[in-house]
């Protein structure tokens, strides 16, 4: 089979689509590429976690912001690697490279790719469609394919044998943006991604009781976590704490979810806990039937005795 | 100024139940998906702030022209609308030669908005196809607008920065979902909209080769889920289940 090339310029998920081309190598004896633009430190890492050629740009004129660039490059790197198949990291830096990149190359793409197989040597891609309400297994045809990958999907590849790196030259197309600010939004220093336990708050939950929400996440060495209008209309958390399809998808081993209707997009970003248990005043909401354990209850009684319980 | 907004038809995710885990999509009505209609907003909120002439592009079945008069009403000007029942289960490949191919017929388009993912596939890969097709600027992720002398200033919203860009027009955007706030028609609007000039094409008026599908599902089906579905009376039974889990570490 042909070669596959990754490119993120997040080292982390670079990291992880390393390990998904590992899958193919084993399976296929695919030849593993990578790609970095402007940034060596992550350039050794690749070559020093099972990248059989790390192919670096150094171009102090090419900005990161400017996709129409780096496709233009991740495009040129893969024709130079003689690579068929491109993942990139389901970001959105990565999702809005995919397109225009698959344009640029004529392949086929899936986004938001969480799981890959090989079913006789073709790539089978898993990812949520209809909102979330199913789970598709779909192929690309074409001979060309991109595939972006969520985050978190796969482990980070560990250290291996060092690869070879090569600098790689690029024509560049015209600039078409100009990048003016960045600003960098306080990163919380919570990833909700890495919690093992996870006390989730939807609307049916009171901003004074947030408190006891927070102890009994603490006390059981968890984070606390949201559905997307407890950030986006309440505001009362940044949107890094939304659990669901426009926000994170979590595997911890315990989520406690109180005061959730249990849509589907919000499901899809919870769905595989190990243990959920849910607390919500409506007998039939629709989150009981994602739930282990179903509490029918005031999510004010339960945080706060659940806070003290644990104190 | 000629603002475009794309907007995808969809089944109304609302309406679809799942049966022996497949989704039933017969009988459910189609609609345009959530975040298309923020990108609407944005380009009635562009028009207000700067003047032009809104138009709605979209492909879709032959119902496609009743779905589109939601749009007219809530302010679009008029609709560019590929509707052929031929159109039906594109994927985004073939959807952005559609499109392309639509805006391709609109005069000197200086805008074009989409929504960053469709509200069924949420592929998110459509706008920048288009953008690449055209030979356009594109910017994702959209979270403010300014246009000023042929000048989008633009907010990408990642997810740890935001960054400050600035693009010549014509251009394409995707917007996010929390851009805005779409607003409802009025009755009077509803009933106007009607009379809203719409260019109809067939798949065969507009003049394009439509490449075959990319993209092969072997299966769509909802999760199973395995959950025990205990009922937990109280909370000495909730603490006691933590215990039983292996989650109190006392
Ligand atoms: C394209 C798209 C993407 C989306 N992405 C996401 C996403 O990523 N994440 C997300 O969360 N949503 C997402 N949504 C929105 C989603 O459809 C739901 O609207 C949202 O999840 C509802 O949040 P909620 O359950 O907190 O609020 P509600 O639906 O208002 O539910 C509140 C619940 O609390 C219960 N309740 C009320 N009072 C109490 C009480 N005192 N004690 C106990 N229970 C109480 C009610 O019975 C109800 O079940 C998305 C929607 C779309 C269209």
């Amino acid at each position: 089979m042909a070669g596959v090339l990754i490119y993120s310029d997040k080292q982390n998920i670079s990291l992880e689509l390393l390990t998904a081309a590992q899958l193919l190598k084993n399976g296929t004896g695919a030849k593993i590429n990578a790609l970095t633009v402007n940034n060596d430190e992550q350039a050794a890492i690749l070559s020093g976690s099972g990248a059989d050629v790390v192919y670096k740009v150094t171009d102090a004129d090419v900005s990161l912001a400017d996709s129409n660039i780096i496709a233009e490059i991740v495009k040129q790197a893969a024709e130079k690697a003689e690579a068929d198949i491109i993942f990139l990291g389901s970001n959105r830096r990565g999702k809005e490279l995919a397109g225009r990149l698959a344009q640029k190359t004529e392949a086929g793409c899936l986004t938001d790719v969480g799981g890959l197989a090989l079913e006789g040597g073709t790539i089978e891609c898993t990812r949520n469609s209809l909102g979330g309400a199913t789970v598709a297994r779909q192929q690309i045809t074409t001979s060309k394919k991109v595939i972006a990958l969520s985050p978190h999907s796969f482990e980070a590849a560990g250290s291996a044998a060092a690869g070879n790196t090569l600098e790689l030259d690029i024509m560049k197309p015209d600039i078409t943006s100009k990048l003016v600010e960045v600003k960098n939004r306080s990163a919380d220093a919570v990833d909700i991604q890495n919690a093992e336990v996870l006390v989730i708050v939807g609307q049916g939950v009171e901003k004074d009781d947030l408190v006891h929400a927070s102890a009994i996440a603490k006390a059981l060495g968890g984070e606390v976590a949201c559905s997307k209008p407890v950030a986006t209309d309440k505001k009362w958390f940044s949107e890094d704490f939304i659990i669901g399809l426009s926000g994170k998808q979590c595997r911890p081993q315990l989520a406690i979810i109180l005061g959730v209707s249990g849509q589907v997009q919000f499901t899809v970003g919870i769905r595989d806990a190990h243990v959920i248990a849910a607390v919500n005043n409506d007998e039939n909401a629709f989150i009981f039937q994602l739930a282990d354990y179903a509490m029918v209850a005031d999510s004010k009684d339960v945080l706060a005795g659940l806070a003290k319980a644990l104190s | 100024m000629n603002i475009v907004v794309a907007m995808k038809q969809i089944p109304d995710l609302q309406q679809i139940r799942i049966r022996e885990r497949k989704p039933v999509l017969s009988g459910v009505p189609l609609t345009f998906g959530l975040i298309d209609k923020n990108a609407l907003e944005a380009g009635i909120q562009l028009k207000e702030a700067v003047g032009g002439n809104l138009i709605v592009v979209s492909a879709g079945n032959e119902e496609l022209e009743e779905t589109v008069k939601e749009a007219l009403a809530v302010g679009a000007d008029e609709a560019y609308l590929a509707a052929d029942n031929a159109l039906a289960g594109l994927d985004s490949s073939q959807n952005a030669q559609i499109l392309a191919a639509l805006i391709r017929k609109i005069d000197t388009p200086d805008i074009i908005i989409f929504g960053e993912g469709s509200g069924d596939n949420y592929s998110g890969q459509v706008g920048t196809r288009v953008a690449e097709i055209l030979g356009l600027p594109s910017v994702a992720y959209v979270s403010r607008i300014e246009v000023k002398d042929h000048t989008a200033r633009l907010v990408r919203s990642l997810e740890d920065a935001d960054e400050l860009i600035e693009v010549q027009l014509p251009c394409i955007i995707t917007v996010l979902g929390d851009i805005n706030e779409p607003r409802l028609p009025s009755v009077t609007q509803v009933l106007k909209a009607g009379k809203k000039r719409r260019e109809v094409f067939a798949l065969s008026d507009l003049g394009i080769e439509l490449s075959a599908k990319t993209i092969s599902t072997i299966s769509d089906l909802a999760p199973v889920s395995q959950r025990k579905q205990i009922a937990v009376k109280s909370l000495d039974e909730l603490l006691n289940v933590l215990q039983t889990e292996g989650f109190l570490r006392r």
